[in-house]
């Protein structure tokens, strides 16, 4: 049952990066790519009827580990306090912005919430990554010091950098999160390209589909690191796949999807090449669950362990009710996505009627 | 540690009282949006669904501010309150993740619908998207106060031997009896924000004599719904939520009212000041023997005061408890004979006219939502000293491993974000009624 609960988990937090992605990678291109306002309001309007829908996949995975995890979410949202409150911060920033941005017709205030959408985009694209990064690092439990507990052996506090070095009481940040951070931003931009380019035509595809050109040849040198490195740091991680090697399956999918994007756009192939980015985010945060279980967050000291999903599932009883209306929870959610996705589909973002300016 | 726990209580205080700012309209306008649309299906009279757009675009500003705001409110359980999550999650987080699953997908696919599908969809699928949001916006209210409703009086949950608080059985979650009666008491009380807000921004185009159409169909409309939404307020559903508090929390209710000593026949403290030195209420007006008889129906019942009580037990601030409660009771009883005087009015076809009501229904656009936060911090303020009521004291539900001075960076932050997000506010949903409901297109 805590193994059901796990993957779903994890598939919930995925499809919530894929989807949520397109939106903040349509922010990083409003802020870098968009050469005036017209594209500007070409990258807006693909994503104005679905931030708000996607934004939810966060909030319902943080209920499901609420119920599911209490332990995980107590002990991991205190401590990464600050990298979380930054993370409703920017929320905030790109909602609002996101939003306001075509209440006044001023090109002060355009530029302000453009800008406010583009960095707060940018922003959260470097912490999901940054915060996968965390994921596999692990942290301090316990706050150990010099071989001594300063906390309950479960708890932990992580401050935003240390000393940049991902040993026993490391950062938020260090080169490796940072570099994870990077990834995320780079795939961010090419999945977010992905998805505008599905959503609009005219002759801003092509400037679009070469800056995805190039976002997508700098990515192989830092996932190639960030493969490298992940199996240095935690080389564990890939004792599941060696156990298994059909499992290897999962992570080369992945990156056979993410090579492949350069052909479907060549061929025209919109919904390929978006579906192929899709697949490779959701493959590789699969993949990273998969060599994680039965671990949930792994500890960085060797003193307390990290924790599992056994210590940290409730009661069988509320795993199991809440299996049922889960189950029914997501039919009717598959429901209202088919019907959204129906209705505002095509190349929407030409459609005036999205935004309508004032 | 202090620290810890002030800036811990004062975030969480801050934060969801600048939220509730929303979802009260939110929730009270959806069901007039919905209103409106049924009107200009029945007619066909285009003011109607103008109506609808204009308030419809009011909404999706009103509708950011409480996304935006409200995804705080659920991470800070995690961020702030960790022992409590570790301790209750198994039975808090139950409900908040079908609030999730069940509300905010429904509310979001669809508003994405009717704000953005009008064309695209048609008079009839327009009218389904505006339902949907509705539906899902008072079941995002459900969920909220039923988990709210167990901490305020728990039920079908079993302690473990680690300590830990599992659920036991799902459907007492539902069956609560505190969670109906507060379930329909704040729903209502956000039908009353959104019915002032409706009349008090007709009777502004009223008095400055612009869309005349909209400004009678807007207070007519507001005042129709105010009469029996405030009525509703105080009877049934006030009356049950204190007949509740009366019976599973006693020491809340004689807190709340004032009451120090117990007596047979108790007075009910219209006004006066909580003295708690010397333990009594400072020049009250009292009316005698109305206590007894509205919380028990019988002009001699008891009713328990404080002083039979231990005092670890009582609430923690208790002036504070007992002037939230006469504040939120006070505007209660001034809206409803407002209303029902405008209703008087409309009835006679007077009301239009009538100016100085027109600016008093136009001013008291704020009291609703004093009024609304003011039943929160009762029912909050009356809880303390517990997190989860005779289970879980506020003091053990802390992060222990947080600090108070990132308690208090945070804290300062999101003082300064949402004094900025309320002027925004403020600045476009001024500009969006200065603009008015007419010549706007099909947006």
């Amino acid at each position: 049952m805590e193994t059901i609960w796990f993957f779903i988990l994890t598939t919930m937090l995925g499809i919530y990066v894929v989807l949520d992605g397109f939106d903040f990678g349509a922010g990083i291109l409003h802020l870098f790519v968009a050469r005036d306002e017209e594209e500007r309001m070409l990258i807006q309007r693909s994503i104005g009827p679905f931030w708000d829908g996607n934004e939810v996949w966060l909030i319902a995975s943080g209920g499901i580990v609420f119920f599911a995890f209490p332990l995980l979410y107590a002990v991991a949202f205190s401590g990464f306090y600050l990298p979380l409150i930054f993370l409703l911060w920017l929320l905030i920033l790109r909602g609002v912005s996101l939003e306001l941005r075509n209440h006044l017709n001023s090109s002060l205030w355009k530029s302000f919430f453009g800008k406010g959408f583009g960095i707060a985009s940018l922003l959260m694209a470097l912490i999901l990554g940054a915060a996968l990064g965390n994921l596999v690092r692990g942290v301090n439990f316990g706050g150990v010091v010099d071989g001594v507990s300063h906390y309950e052996s479960q708890y932990f506090f992580t401050t935003l950098w240390t000393n940049f070095q991902p040993g026993e009481n490391p950062g938020v940040l260090d080169w490796f999160t940072v570099l994870m951070g990077l990834i995320g931003v780079v795939t961010l931009t090419i999945h977010g390209a992905n998805w505008v380019l599905l959503k609009s035509d005219g002759p801003f595809r092509r400037h679009l589909a070469e800056k995805a050109r190039l976002a997508w040849m700098a990515a192989w040198p830092l996932i190639g690191l960030s493969i490298w490195a992940a199996a240095d740091i935690r080389p564990e991680l890939l004792d599941r796949f060696n156990n298994n090697v059909l499992l290897y399956f999962l992570p080369l999918s992945a990156l056979a999807g993410f090579a492949a994007l350069p052909y479907f756009q060549k061929r025209g192939q919109d919904l390929l090449a978006f579906l192929g980015s899709s697949w490779f985010i959701l493959g590789m945060l699969l993949s990273t669950a998969l060599a994680l279980f039965p671990v949930m967050l792994p500890s960085s000291n060797h003193i307390n362990p990290g924790i599992t999903i056994y210590d940290a599932a409730t009661s069988h009883y509320g795993l199991a009710i809440g299996l049922r209306w889960w189950i029914f929870g997501i039919i009717l959610v598959i429901a209202y996505f088919i019907i959204q996705h129906r209705i505002f589909s095509g190349k929407i973002a030409s459609d005036e009627d999205i935004y309508g300016e004032h | 540690m202090e620290d810890a726990l002030l800036y811990g209580r004062l975030q969480f205080a801050f934060t969801i009282t600048f939220h509730y700012l929303f979802p009260q309209l939110t929730m009270g306008l959806a069901l007039v949006i919905v209103i409106l649309k049924t009107m200009a299906l029945r007619s066909g009279n285009p003011v109607y669904n103008n109506a609808a757009r204009f308030w419809g675009k009011i909404f999706a500003i009103n509708f950011v501010m409480g996304v935006v705001t409200g995804i705080p409110m659920e991470f800070q359980f995690g961020t702030n309150w960790a022992k409590f999550s570790e301790i209750a999650g198994g039975v808090v987080g139950q409900t908040l993740a079908m609030e999730g699953m069940f509300s905010f997908f429904l509310e979001s696919s669809f508003l994405g619908l009717f704000l953005f599908g009008e064309k695209r969809l048609g008079p009839r699928l327009h009218w389904l998207a505006a339902f949907c949001v509705f539906a899902g916006s008072w079941l995002s209210g459900y969920f909220i106060v039923v988990t709210h409703a167990w901490m305020q009086n728990p039920v079908g949950y079993e302690i473990l031997a680690d300590g830990r608080i599992v659920l036991e059985q799902f459907s007492a979650l539902f069956t609560n009896p505190w969670a109906t009666w507060e379930y329909l008491h704040t729903m209502v009380g956000a039908v009353i924000t959104a019915s002032f807000v409706i009349a008090g921004t007709g009777a502004f185009y009223l008095l400055r004599e612009t869309h005349q159409p909209y400004g009678e169909l807007f207070v007519r409309l507001g005042v129709m719904i105010g009469v029996v939404a405030t009525i509703l307020a105080a009877f049934p559903t006030g009356d049950g939520q204190a007949k509740n508090l009366a019976k599973y929390q006693p020491i809340t209710f004689a807190a709340m009212e004032g009451i120090f000593e117990t007596e047979r026949g108790a007075p009910i403290a219209l006004i006066g000041q909580p003295n708690m030195q010397t333990r009594t209420l400072d020049n009250p007006i009292f009316v005698p023997k109305l206590l007894s008889f509205l919380t028990y129906a019988s002009f001699d019942a008891e009713v328990k005061g404080l002083n039979d009580f231990p005092e670890e037990n009582w609430p923690s601030n208790i002036p504070g408890l007992y002037y939230s409660y006469h504040i939120m009771a006070g505007l209660g009883s001034i809206f409803i004979g407002v209303m029902l005087l405008a209703a008087f009015l409309l009835f006679r076809e007077k009301l239009y006219t009538t100016r100085w009501l027109l600016w008093t229904l136009m001013l008291m656009i704020p009291l609703p939502y004093i009024a609304n936060t003011a039943g929160w911090y009762t029912a909050e303020l009356g809880r303390q000293p517990w997190l989860i009521y005779n289970v879980m004291r506020t003091v053990d539900g802390i992060s222990a491993n947080v600090s108070g001075g990132n308690a208090l960076f945070t804290l300062i932050g999101f003082v300064a974000i949402y004094f900025l997000l309320g002027v925004l506010f403020l600045v476009l949903v001024g500009r969006e009624i200065h603009h008015g409901p007419e010549g706007n297109g099909a947006h």
